[in-house]
């Protein structure tokens, strides 16, 4: 049941992500209703999924790799659901769908970790700290979309000819506030995740500490700056990408020395 | 179907002959009545635009009407125009094709359905209409949805000043807190500034060698006037710059404009440069936060606007095509169901 769960969530994610390619490969990109509705319908699945593995498992379904790259495609989906509508930056989704897609394929193609394993029940500031951090992950994994967005966006407007693209993609103020937006939620939740994590009453390795720091004192030096007026939206946005790609680099190693996720 | 359609429009008819036949806001009411009584019409709407004047009628004998109405407009504007006509279904299809901004002279225009519906609401207003027109008119009305909705008829820009309003609502979203800076009096210039002002921008300022003619288009505009030597204070607190001037150099370079980006605070600014000799050096483009745009570049959006809604059209008939369909179906179901007179007669 779990896997036809996963696969149909997959499934969902592939509708999206074919449906903005061949529209957009055709220039004929619209804005419209289909790519939330598949995520919607991939997001939806994905919950059952992880509340049966949850239940599978004893506690928060975040106990190995596959589940993690699940979980933190769940987290990209609720932070489109949740965020990405409200500011009405409905390209959002084409742009979201390929990464929840992308990890929900890669969970899949994952070797180990697939057959859930009975935990035993973890300290609550442990689960807490893991899957804020997780959730986090999926803000922030956002707010490199609305980044790349940024990006193309500005390329568009820098061009004698914009492409077909430039009507569809929002404003760039719009993409600057929701890049804002999703810093401040991002770091919010990953500072929530951190000060769980003092009080998690396991042993965390100086390695797990440090890169967690790490990730949270990058972001928060990007909204620093910002704010200070050194760094401008352009550059922001690329911050955005590239902290991103640094944080995911450092989250499997954050988990395999926290405890928390089994091998 | 006793529909027919009568009248001339830019692609029959210069100005100069749409002028004397076009019918003042104010008499509309009158020639509806007239229509009614001389022309034998059971129902009739007038559209009247500066592109066309159509009578749209129904009647028992269409034929007879349709001259009829031909005779209203000459005695009114006299002879020397060739009044179209169009009868049953190609006169539904001609409405829709109108109201969907097919037949207008910029292609995809949306202005046109305003006009044919306030058209429409006078005549229902005034009692001109009854079922088949209500129904052909709510029908028009629901084919522009859809053809808006569902084709690319009606997007990208087709004039310099609307590709120079598009772009900046790409760039800040919302124009209501923009402050426009407009170098220069031409008119071009002037025809920006005022796209710009129609969606509502905060505040505009004006300046020129000459400083009368700033005052006066700054009174013509409702904006402020500025000395020509102080334009460069005005950078810092203006999103949006329209230059336009005859100046033989350069008016801004990157070295000039850099201190001023890093005054703005990552707010972006969009310079929009009209001028031949070009007033900006291109090289602005490449700061962070800058965008800028020159004659030749806003013309080539506007033919690439043009084109992308031409190639449009043929989807917008098609889904045109579908609406009329279902018009003749209802009226042939209003025939079968003896409910109408003009539907028992078709």
């Amino acid at each position: 049941m779990e896997r036809y769960l996963l696969a149909g969530s997959t499934f969902f994610y592939l509708l999206g992500f074919a449906y903005s390619l061949v529209l957009l490969g055709a220039g004929k990109f619209r804005l419209g209703r289909f790519n939330l509705y598949a995520i919607a319908g991939g997001f939806v699945l994905q919950t059952a999924f992880l509340y049966l593995r949850g239940h599978a498992v004893g506690r928060c379904p975040i106990t190995n790799t596959f589940e993690v790259l699940v979980f933190l495609s769940w987290s990209i989906a609720l932070a489109y659901l949740l965020v990405g509508t409200t500011y009405r930056m409905s390209l959002l989704g084409a742009f979201t769908a390929p990464l929840v897609f992308g990890l929900q394929l890669l969970a899949l193609l994952w070797p180990t970790g697939q057959s859930p394993v009975r935990q035993v029940k973890a300290d609550g500031w442990l689960e807490l700290h893991a899957a804020t951090s997780l959730v986090a992950y999926g803000v922030l994994a956002l707010a490199c979309v609305a980044g790349v967005m940024f990006l193309v966006q500005e390329r568009q407007l820098k061009m004698r000819v914009p492409g077909s693209i430039f009507h569809l993609l929002p404003p760039l103020t719009t993409l600057t506030e929701g890049m804002r937006r999703l810093l401040w939620l991002g770091v919010g939740l990953l500072t929530v995740g951190i000060l769980a994590g003092f009080f998690v009453g396991v042993a965390v390795g100086q390695w797990k500490s440090g890169a967690s720091l790490l990730v949270w004192v990058i972001y928060g030096g990007i909204l620093f700056l910002w704010s200070r007026n050194i760094l401008h939206s352009h550059r922001v946005a690329w911050s955005c990408i590239f902290a991103y790609g640094l944080a995911l680099v450092t989250l499997p190693a954050m988990y395999a020395l926290g405890g928390y996720w089994a091998k | 179907m006793k529909i027919f359609c009568v009248g001339l429009s830019h692609h029959s008819a210069g100005v100069s002959l749409r002028e004397r036949f076009a019918v003042e806001e104010a008499d509309l009411t009158v020639s509806l009545q007239e229509l009614r009584a001389s022309a034998a019409l059971e129902e009739v709407v007038l559209l009247s635009t500066c592109n066309r004047v159509e009578i749209y009628g129904r009647a028992g004998d269409p034929a007879d009407a349709a001259r009829r109405c031909a005779d209203f407009f000459r005695t009114r504007g006299g002879d020397g125009a060739d009044f179209y006509q169009r009868h049953a279904e190609e006169g539904v299809r001609h409405l829709f094709r109108v109201s969907c901004g097919l037949d207008s002279m910029v292609v995809g225009e949306t202005e046109i359905l305003g006009q044919v519906k306030a058209a429409y609401a006078l005549a229902l207003e005034h009692g001109a209409t009854g079922r088949v027109l209500n129904r052909l008119f709510q029908q028009a009305f629901r084919a522009a949805k859809q053809v808006r909705s569902e084709t690319g008829i009606t997007r990208g820009s087709v004039s310099v000043g609307s590709v120079a309003v598009d772009l900046a609502e790409k760039i800040f979203g919302d124009l209501a807190l923009c402050r426009v800076l407009l170098l220069g009096a031409g008119k071009a210039g002037a025809r920006v500034a005022r796209s710009l002002q129609s969606r509502g921008v905060r505040s505009l300022v004006l300046s020129n060698r000459t400083f009368n003619r700033a005052a006066d288009l700054a009174g013509e505009l409702g904006g402020m006037a500025l000395h020509f030597d102080r334009w460069q204070s005005a950078l810092p607190d203006v999103d949006i710059v329209i230059s336009s001037t005859a100046a033989r150099g350069r008016l801004l370079s990157s070295e000039e404009l850099r201190p001023v980006i890093a005054a703005r605070r990552d707010r972006p600014l969009f310079l929009v440069d009209l001028a031949v000799p070009r007033d900006f050096d291109p090289s602005l483009n490449e700061l962070e936060g800058v965008y800028l745009h020159d004659l030749d570049s806003l013309q080539a959006m506007a033919r690439q606007g043009m084109a992308e809604r031409e190639k449009e059209v043929e989807r917008c008939e098609r889904l045109i095509a579908a609406q009329v369909a279902e018009f003749q179906q209802w009226v042939q179901q209003d025939a079968r169901d003896g409910r109408s007179r003009i539907g028992a007669e078709s």
